[in-house]
């Protein structure tokens, strides 16, 4: 990958970090209604899988699911905007963390449910299939959502089908407070092989791999429908949610997160191909630039109006209730 | 017109949506090869090949997400759910997808799916295959539920289902399948039926009996019954649940001035508590007696005949309440 590619790359994997560094902020100062369950450490599995992907593309995404979101292309200010719950967000201040969309990039949603953004996006990678246009659906699920059913569901039929999806699971060793061994008696690619299910695993903290990966697993689906599972082996740095002070992992193992920090190995690798620190500077400070004016533009958003509770649970204004 | 069953209004108006619409495709357990366990896809397969229609696998959870995914992305799915019970394993689906995507997402789309299924007794199926569970789907916001109670609603209804934006829950009741009924010849003679609005199907001046599904025949029957008596029975068939004709009832009430809901669903936190509670706020003052609903007992619908017999509620019993309120 050449320097300007990696450079691209790292850039939208820094804008994810500093918009997740700063809604941590805005979190703690009060201003984050709900729950935050942050992507940090776990950038470059989105950015690489994205670069594969075009707005017609779909994606769904689960709880930890601002990278995903971001990567897909969402407006800035609308992301920070909804996540603040203001009217001016991509839901109007209706979803919040847990279910930022953007329909037209294709972004399906993120998801409170653990897992149920698998059968959604297995469902739109058939109606992609019906349409017949190359286009591909995306899943990015966590090690945890592999001890719900419906992940078996759906590889079954997507394999049954040759449905174009790529399930791409985002292994960071944690669901939600415990360690993976304790939630699954066997592993991604025993599943895969056992659906007979193209499987790649790659390091998914070097976005170069995830990348590459990505893009010659969705080429492929593209010409001939059938889907994929990338694994892409990967850390969170932050708890489960905001709040959570992770006394059940041990030290050692986040002291270590540090050295396999994707930002970091992605600045590595671009010295490395010739990038030199100004350039990288030039891209924090526009980074830095872009997320101040998104984040204070988002705050001084107005709040949805309470008289608009009732809109938009249906789309026919015929009454409904109680 | 052609005298149809039941069961042959669904298949058509399956049949003419496919027609009509190209997005239009169908998703369930065995509806393909084998036709639907109660044969309301028989032949589509042929007609409309195995790319508008899907045999699926047993994975309930994963074909009524695919409906929410697929709806997301321009299509139309229509999922068959063998059994109303059954509709248990695809509730994440139904409940917090399907449901709620719309307003979640700020409106910015729909999710135009129907998902159909037969509920009801009368077969000796036992506890989990008789099951009326549609007041759980009529709590959820963001849900449509009808529910069909002869063959041209069961055509019309349906046709309006697959037309709406929204997700809708369309209610069969497998006691009825095979229930005769007129249809036109020509496809552009059959109609839609307009979902949230309900129909007097016998005029009265003494109670008002709101029925839906099965029960509305049996509130016919009880109207007979007491008209040999004297006594003018208005019935109504609400044909939709979420939303239902509150308008209709009311003014209904307005002349009445009695009412009872039947319904073949378990009475307690019902479809007929919803509307006595509404009606006992919104119609105090034309209520000259108590609102009496009619329902199954507190008790899963049991597999033997005679304890299933017992169990459904029938003309006798309509007949009971409406006398009891008229006391």
């Amino acid at each position: 990958m050449t320097r300007d590619e990696l450079a691209r790359l790292y850039r939208q994997m820094l804008t994810i970090r500093r918009a997740e560094e700063r809604l941590q902020k805005l979190f703690a100062d009060g201003l984050v209604p709900g729950f935050l369950h942050l992507s940090i450490g776990q950038e470059a599995v989105p950015v690489g899988v994205s670069s594969a992907l075009t707005d017609r593309d779909t994606v769904s995404s689960n709880h930890r699911g601002h990278g995903h979101t971001l990567a897909k292309g969402v407006d800035l200010e609308g992301f920070f905007a909804e996540i603040l719950g203001r009217a001016t967000g991509l839901c109007k201040g209706r979803g919040g963390s847990m279910h930022v969309a953007d329909l037209g990039k294709g972004m399906l949603g993120a998801n409170g449910i653990v897992g149920a953004g698998l059968p959604i996006t297995t469902g739109s990678a058939l109606a992609l299939k019906m349409q017949g246009e190359g286009h591909v659906a995306v899943v990015y699920f966590g090690d945890g959502a592999l001890a719900e059913g419906v992940l078996h569901e759906c590889l079954n039929i997507a394999a049954l089908w040759q449905l174009p999806i790529l399930f791409v699971c985002e292994n960071n060793g944690w669901s939600e407070f415990s360690p993976t061994e304790r939630q699954l008696a066997t592993s991604l690619d025993k599943l895969a092989g056992a659906f007979a299910i193209r499987y790649a695993v790659v390091d998914g903290n070097r976005v170069a791999e995830v990348a590459t990966a990505a893009g010659d697993l969705v080429a492929a689906m593209r010409k001939t429908p059938a889907p994929a599972v990338l694994e892409c082996a990967t850390t969170r740095i932050r708890g489960h949610f905001e709040g959570d002070r992770q006394e059940y992992r041990d030290s050692a193992e986040i002291a270590a997160l540090a050295e396999r920090d994707p930002i970091r190995l992605c600045a590595q690798d671009i010295t490395q191909a010739g990038g030199s620190a100004k350039m990288l500077a030039e891209i924090a400070e526009a980074v830095a630039a872009e997320i101040d004016a998104a984040a204070e533009a988002a705050l001084g958003a107005p709040l949805p109006r309470a008289g608009d509770i009732l809109a938009d649970v249906y789309t026919t204004t015929t009454r409904a209730g109680g | 017109m052609s005298e149809i069953r039941y069961i042959k209004a669904v298949n058509q108006a399956l049949a003419d949506a496919m027609e009509a619409d190209p997005t239009v495709f169908l998703i369930g357990e065995d509806i393909g090869a084998a036709g639907g366990s109660f044969k309301a896809t028989r032949g589509l397969l042929d007609r409309f090949g195995p790319g508008r229609v899907y045999d699926s696998p047993i994975s309930e959870a994963a074909i009524t997400g695919m409906a929410v995914g697929a709806a997301l992305t321009g299509m139309r799915p229509v999922v068959e759910i063998m059994f109303m019970d059954f509709t248990t394993l695809s509730m994440d689906m139904l409940v917090n997808q399907a449901a709620k995507a719309r307003s979640m997402f700020g409106g910015q789309g729909s999710v135009p799916m129907v998902l159909r299924t037969p509920h009801g007794g009368g077969l000796n199926a036992g506890p989990q295959h008789s099951q009326c569970l549609e007041a759980w789907f009529a709590h959820v916001p963001g849900l449509k539920v009808v529910c069909p109670s002869g063959p041209a609603d069961a055509y019309g209804l349906l046709r309006a289902a697959i037309d709406d934006p929204d997700p809708v829950i369309v209610v069969e009741n497998k006691a009825l399948y095979a229930m005769k009924g007129d249809l036109p010849d020509a496809p552009r003679d059959r109609e839609r039926i307009e979902i949230g609005k309900g129909r007097i199907v016998r005029a009265g001046r003494d109670a008002t009996v709101v029925a839906y599904g099965a029960a509305v025949a049996m509130a016919q029957t009880a109207a007979a019954i007491l008209a040999d008596d004297g006594i003018e029975v208005e019935v109504i068939d609400l044909r939709s649940v979420q939303p239902w004709d509150e308008a209709l009832v009311l003014e209904s009430l307005t002349r009445t001035h009695n009412l009872v809901i039947a319904h073949e669903a378990v009475e307690a936190f019902g479809v007929g508590a919803e509307i006595a509670a509404r009606m006992a706020d919104i119609g105090f003052d034309e209520l000259d007696g108590p609102i009496l609903r009619v329902g199954a007992p507190f008790a899963p619908s049991p597999f033997g005949k005679t304890l299933e017999d017992a169990y459904r509620p029938n003309a006798d019993r309509i007949v009971a309440a409406i006398r009891r309120t008229l006391a």
